[in-house]
């Protein structure tokens, strides 16, 4: 990857998990490396990745799990599969009730109705990373209010914007892994 | 009335004539009752009807075994009552007729049923005579036969009728019990040889009885029996392998195989196991799914999805990461345990290669035909994350699916590449243990596809082996033998035939000297054939095969 690549990838995931970035990028116990494949950003440990040289670029598909791609423009989204990572390191966690899993597993928004506790200090329009009561992570978006501002709001409004969510296996099987 | 006939061919003819027949009854009827109507109240029959429901259900079943006359089986219960109602109008003096008729059943059911109490219990009297009339007449039939009935009438029982059948059920089940005593001890005193084939010169294909699906199955059935000990039961003057013929014929009529696949799948087993086989094929395969153990742990998904109203059970002894599923009054493949990567939907059977291969942390391991993943993304789960999975598969359509699922069960280990498996080694080498699950004919899994009774020709028995041969090679070029465990590959298809199975595997070992087979070490399965038609490999086989009537 480029200077250029590597500073939007790792801006986009200090937006979800800050400076934990650091525990993806230098981990000596467990070294892992960034690959990008085609316009896919891959992150895969060193040694997967060294034994992957072997394989050529036209009949690899995938190593390790993918983080996300690049758009057209040069920008970088991030994609549900990036998902282990993101909540293993988040910053900012929501929790939604029972009765709010499949409307956001459906693709919709987290509504306040449907949030049964959120991280304490959650500014607005940071990325926050979606968990099932059981913490089970379900997706991530971004915060729409703080969370001091969240708590005035009424049950229909919303607290975070999706932006992916574990539906999109079933939903986007065909766009998400070509 | 024929419930047997009816469940067993799929499509009765007979459901508009029955409506147009009903139609021109319930004109009758009609015009019956504007003549007759000042003693009657309409009201009155239906309930009288309501409590004779039951009834009349067990006396339609015990019909079955005499007449031939087909009933859509899709008849709402309704209808019967309607068809009763009407009958009845219709056949008022017909008291007397013939009980043979079906028909003429529901008719008297209908006709005695005259509104008030008293003639109910003359109907019960009639009913019970009825009953043991059925039974004297139905002796003669052949147990298995019996049986194969009541497990058909078992599948009618609703709530409403429930206590009444299951105190029938008893009452049958005791008077069949000394029936098949009294069998036992005639059966001991002398053996009959029965005369199942058709006298020679008759077997033309036109000859209606072939087509006649009951018909072709009781044959069926005996042609086993006698083919268990033909010393004993053969009929004089003919020889075994015009039975072998007859069966094979049946087979190809009855479950719609093409002649050379039946024959070729009967060669594989005894007689009655080739019918167990065939039976098997066509009863659906039970949902079964595997516990992600880099998610979760199975004691606390099944919790969860018992908790979404989902049935299950583990699957066995052998597997600590299998569920079965029953019934779920969810979409399996779309709850959020599902979507998180907490199980995959996986056949029991394809555990057993990834536990054949037996995987261990920081290996490097080679999947040749991976997609979809289950084995793969099992492999992964046994190794923890560690060391390194190559998934291969040369169709990259199916690469789509792969990546999928390893992405959504979390395993970070595999790479995916899109090669023809057989240019491995070159692509590269080294491996501890290689899986190969070969392309095959898919002759084991027939339940799961069924395309495949029609579809497979003798060519395919010749190119697919051929493929096979191939992939195997390449997988022991592939393998590390200076290895912990020396190399492992382990082999395995979906297919039951001799050809791709023991053949192929004993074509690499006589190519590959170095190569010798090992056991499974799995707890389920029989062992492979030694032998097969003059054929002898060169070492006996310790590995094992794994049918589908085993799981």
């Amino acid at each position: 990857m480029t200077e250029e690549e590597t500073k939007v990838v790792f801006e986009k995931l200090a937006n979800y998990i800050g400076r934990n970035i650091t525990f993806m990028v230098n981990n000596p116990d467990d070294p892992h490396v960034f690959r990008l494949q085609k316009d896919r950003v891959y992150y895969v440990k060193a040694n997967v990745a060294k034994l992957a040289t072997s394989i050529a670029r036209k009949h690899l598909i995938s190593l390790g799990i993918c983080l996300g791609k690049f758009t057209k423009h040069g920008k970088f989204k991030l994609h549900i599969t990036a998902l282990p990572y993101l909540a293993k390191y988040a910053k900012y966690k929501v929790w939604i009730k029972e009765n709010g899993e499949m409307p956001f597993l459906y693709g919709n928004h987290v509504l306040k109705a449907h949030v049964g506790k959120m991280s304490e200090d959650i500014p607005e329009h940071a990325g926050v990373i979606v968990f099932s009561m059981k913490d089970i992570p379900l997706g991530f978006g971004v915060s729409s209010k703080s969370t001091l501002e969240a708590k005035n709001l009424t049950p229909t409004g919303i607290v975070a914007l999706r932006q992916a969510d574990i539906g999109e296996y079933l939903r986007e099987e065909d766009t998400l892994f070509t | 009335m024929g419930r047997r006939a009816r469940n067993k061919q799929g499509a009765p003819p007979s459901f508009e004539e029955i409506q147009t027949a009903k139609e021109k009854r319930a004109l009758k009827k009609r015009k019956r009752l504007d003549s007759s109507k000042a003693s009657e109240s309409p009201k009155k029959p239906k309930a009288a009807k309501k409590d004779k429901k039951p009834r009349k259900k067990e006396e339609t079943s015990e019909t079955q075994g005499t007449d031939e006359t087909e009933f859509p089986a899709d008849l709402p219960e309704v209808d019967y009552d309607e068809l009763s109602r009407e009958k009845k109008s219709l056949f008022e003096d017909s008291e007397d007729d013939d009980k043979e008729d079906d028909e003429d059943d529901n008719v008297k059911v209908g006709t005695l049923d005259d509104f008030d109490a008293e003639q109910k219990e003359q109907i019960d009297d009639d009913v019970d005579e009825y009953d043991s009339e059925e039974e004297n007449r139905a002796k003669p039939a052949f147990s298995d036969e019996e049986d194969a009935g009541d497990e058909l009438e078992m599948e009618k029982i609703n709530a409403s009728n429930m206590e009444k059948y299951s105190e029938l059920l008893d009452r049958r089940a005791e008077e069949e019990r000394l029936e098949a005593e009294e069998e036992l001890v005639e059966g001991a005193i002398e053996q009959p040889r029965p005369k199942i084939l058709p006298p020679p010169g008759t077997e033309e294909e036109d000859n209606p009885q072939n087509h006649d699906i009951t018909f072709v199955r009781t044959r069926m059935l005996e042609i086993v029996k006698v083919l268990e000990k033909f010393n004993e039961l053969g009929e004089e003057g003919r020889s075994r392998s015009e039975y072998v013929d007859r069966l094979i014929k049946d087979i190809c009529e009855y479950y719609g195989y093409t002649p050379f696949l039946a024959e070729k799948l009967f060669d594989l087993f005894t007689p009655s196991e080739a019918m167990e086989f065939f039976e098997a094929n066509e009863v659906h395969r039970p949902i079964t799914i595997r516990t992600n153990t880099l998610r979760t742990r199975r004691r606390d998904l099944a919790q969860a999805l018992v908790n979404r109203g989902v049935n299950l059970q583990p699957i066995g002894k052998w597997t600590k990461v299998g569920l079965q599923i029953f019934d779920s009054q969810v979409p399996i493949g779309a709850t959020p345990e599902y979507l998180a990567g907490h199980y995959i939907l996986q056949a029991a059977s394809s555990f057993l290669p990834v536990m054949a291969l037996d995987p261990h942390e920081n290996e490097r391991i080679l999947d040749m035909a991976a997609a979809p993943g289950g084995k793969t993304t099992y492999i992964a789960a046994m190794m923890k994350n560690t060391g390194c999975v190559f998934a291969n598969d040369s169709n990259k359509a199916r690469t789509k699916a792969l990546v999928a699922n390893i992405h959504r069960l979390g395993c970070k280990n595999v790479i995916v590449c899109n090669y023809d498996a057989r240019e491995f080694p070159k692509v590269i080498g080294g491996f501890d243990r290689v899986l190969l699950d070969a392309p095959c004919s898919g002759t084991g899994v027939i339940s799961k596809d069924a395309s495949v009774k029609t579809s497979r020709t003798p060519k395919d028995f010749m190119n697919i082996p051929h493929l096979q041969k191939q992939l195997l090679l390449s997988a022991i070029d592939s393998v590390n033998a200076h290895s912990k465990e020396g190399g492992v590959i382990t082999y395995s298809t979906c297919s039951v035939t001799v050809d791709e199975d023991e053949c192929v595997v004993d074509y690499a070992l006589r190519k590959r000297p170095n190569v010798k087979l090992v056991d499974t070490g799995l707890a389920i399965g029989k062992e492979g054939f030694t032998s097969y038609r003059g054929k002898i490999p060169q070492k006996s086989f310790t590995n094992k095969k794994v049918l589908p009537t085993c799981l």
